[in-house]
Parts: C-alpha cells; sequence; structure tokens
C-alpha cells in the first residue's frame, strides 16, 4: 500500500473511525461532568459519521444514500445538543453543580 | 493536468495531517481535565473530520460538517460552560478511579481493536456498477423526492427539540427567581 494512494484506500478511515469510537466511549466512561459526557456522545456521532461515509464511498452502488443519512444524523445531533445543553443548565439552576457525583437525589 | 511538482506528495501530506487533527482533537477532548479545552477538541476532530469527509468525495458533507459541528454545537457547548462553569477537579478516591480507567482502557481497547480489525480485514464486496456520482445536485435530488418524508420529518424533530430546549430552561427559571 503506497503512501499517496493511501487515501484511495478504505482502511485508514475506518482505522480512524475505530480509534475515534473507542475514544469516544472512554470519555464517556471517564467523564464527571454533563457537559464532557456530551461531548464524548458528540465523538461517537462523528465516528458513526466517518464510518458511514467510508463505506458509503467505496462499497455503495448508489453514494447518494449514505451522503443523505449522514445529513439527517447531523439533524438529530444538532437536535440532541440543544436539549441536552437546556436539560444541563435546568440541573444546574437546581444543584448548582453538574458533576455527577453529585446528582444522586434518587439514590437514596 | 498536473502543474505543479509533486502534487500527489502534498495532497498526501493533507490527507495525513487530516487524520492526525482527528485523532489528536479526539485526544485532546478526552484527557484534558478542563472542559473548554475539551470543547476545542471536539472543534479539532470535527475540523480533521471535514477533511476526511472532502477526501470521500463529498465537499459538500464537508462544508455541513464545519457549519453545524464547529459553528453551532461547539459554540452552544462554550455557552452552556459560560453558564454552568463546571469544574472537573478529580477528587474521588484515586484506588477506585485508577481502577476504574484500567477497566475503561481495556474495554475501549478491545472496542478499538475488533472494530479495526473487522475495517481491515472483513470481506466487502465492491459494487459491480456505481448508479450516480454522488453529486450535490443527486443528493438535493434524492433528499426531495425519495427522502422527503424523512427531510420534513427531521425539520418537525428540530422544531419540537427547540421548543423543548426553550421549555425545559425557563422552568428552572421559575423555581428560583
Amino acid at each position: 500500500m503506497n503512501i499517496i494512494e493511501l487515501y484511495q484506500q478504505p482502511q485508514p478511515y475506518l482505522i480512524v473511525a475505530a480509534a475515534v469510537l473507542a475514544l469516544g466511549i472512554f470519555g464517556l466512561l471517564r467523564r464527571r461532568t454533563l457537559i464532557g459526557m456530551l461531548i464524548a456522545g458528540e465523538l461517537i456521532f462523528s465516528a458513526a459519521m466517518l464510518n458511514i461515509m467510508a463505506v458509503n464511498r467505496f462499497y455503495s452502488a448508489d453514494p447518494t444514500v449514505g451522503q443523505v443519512f449522514v445529513l439527517f444524523i447531523m439533524g438529530l445531533a444538532a437536535a440532541e445538543v440543544a436539549i441536552a445543553l437546556s436539560v444541563i443548565i435546568a440541573v444546574y439552576r437546581n444543584y448548582r453543580s453538574i458533576k455527577t457525583s453529585e446528582l444522586s437525589e434518587l439514590s437514596g | 493536468m498536473n502543474s505543479l511538482p509533486g502534487t500527489e506528495y502534498i495532497i498526501a501530506g493533507l490527507f495525513l495531517l487530516f487524520i492526525a487533527a482527528t485523532i489528536a482533537g479526539s485526544l485532546l477532548a478526552v484527557f484534558t481535565v478542563r472542559v473548554i479545552r475539551s470543547v476545542c477538541g471536539l472543534a479539532l476532530t470535527s475540523v480533521g473530520l471535514a477533511g476526511l469527509y472532502y477526501f470521500l468525495n463529498s465537499p459538500f458533507l464537508a462544508l455541513m460538517e464545519l457549519l453545524i459541528y464547529v459553528g453551532a454545537v461547539c459554540v452552544t457547548i462554550v455557552f452552556a460552560i459560560m453558564l454552568a462553569e463546571p469544574q472537573e477537579i478529580v477528587d474521588e478516591s484515586p484506588r477506585h478511579s485508577v481502577l476504574w480507567s484500567i477497566a475503561a482502557i481495556i474495554v475501549c481497547t478491545a472496542i478499538f481493536w475488533s472494530a479495526a480489525r473487522l475495517g481491515v480485514l472483513g470481506d466487502w464486496t465492491t459494487p459491480a456498477i456505481r448508479l450516480n456520482d454522488g453529486t450535490i445536485q443527486d443528493i438535493g435530488v434524492s433528499l426531495l423526492s425519495t427522502y422527503s418524508m424523512a427531510f420534513e420529518v427531521i425539520s418537525l424533530v428540530l422544531l419540537v427539540a427547540i421548543l423543548g430546549a426553550l421549555a425545559i430552561a425557563r422552568i428552572g427559571r421559575h423555581r428560583h427567581p
């Protein structure tokens, strides 16, 4: 595999998508604030979009479908960010904190 | 066609630069302590991903990635950080924290290894024919014909999400004037 034609191979894209997915899941497990977990969730979304685009470019007979699908994912991710941030701000108004260890009223 | 000498090396270098930006941005987003730096990492990841989309023959999605992620999502998260001022202090018991991160590292390495192995060694079949080129014109035609229903439903979802976000943020405001 020549490095000049690397961008015409599907493997680099799939490996980068796998790395971003793993880092996103790691961040979701490690982060202690709600905004940090939201950012990790966005990384997972991005990994899914890159994977869909790579498969769409190299292995799909109709390259339009993946692009339309990724556009829909972007719209859903934007809606999710709006809702999650308003929930985070409401939680901060009530608890004066967005650390996940302090939001434990229901655990007794 | 290639008037500039060494164009292919410049292209390969740009590709590697975008890959490096994606990976470095993800690392920055996950491993920094301050949340504002991890938003910067998310923005860097989005820039790298936009470049990779450009290499994947879809400049329209590259533009959309820049507009939506860097322009909207990151700025909104920065606003939320300014309003909620999260300070991420590591104050858990260190032993529990170390065990938990070792478990997380093992899980994520397993996920990365299996996904990358599936991507590299998987038995993927290349299609015999291409129905179209996936240009902006093709995207527009299929958005307004095949996927018109989903397109409208997405706009409804965005509207409901904005109204819901406004309603949720307003309720908390009445409780603590």
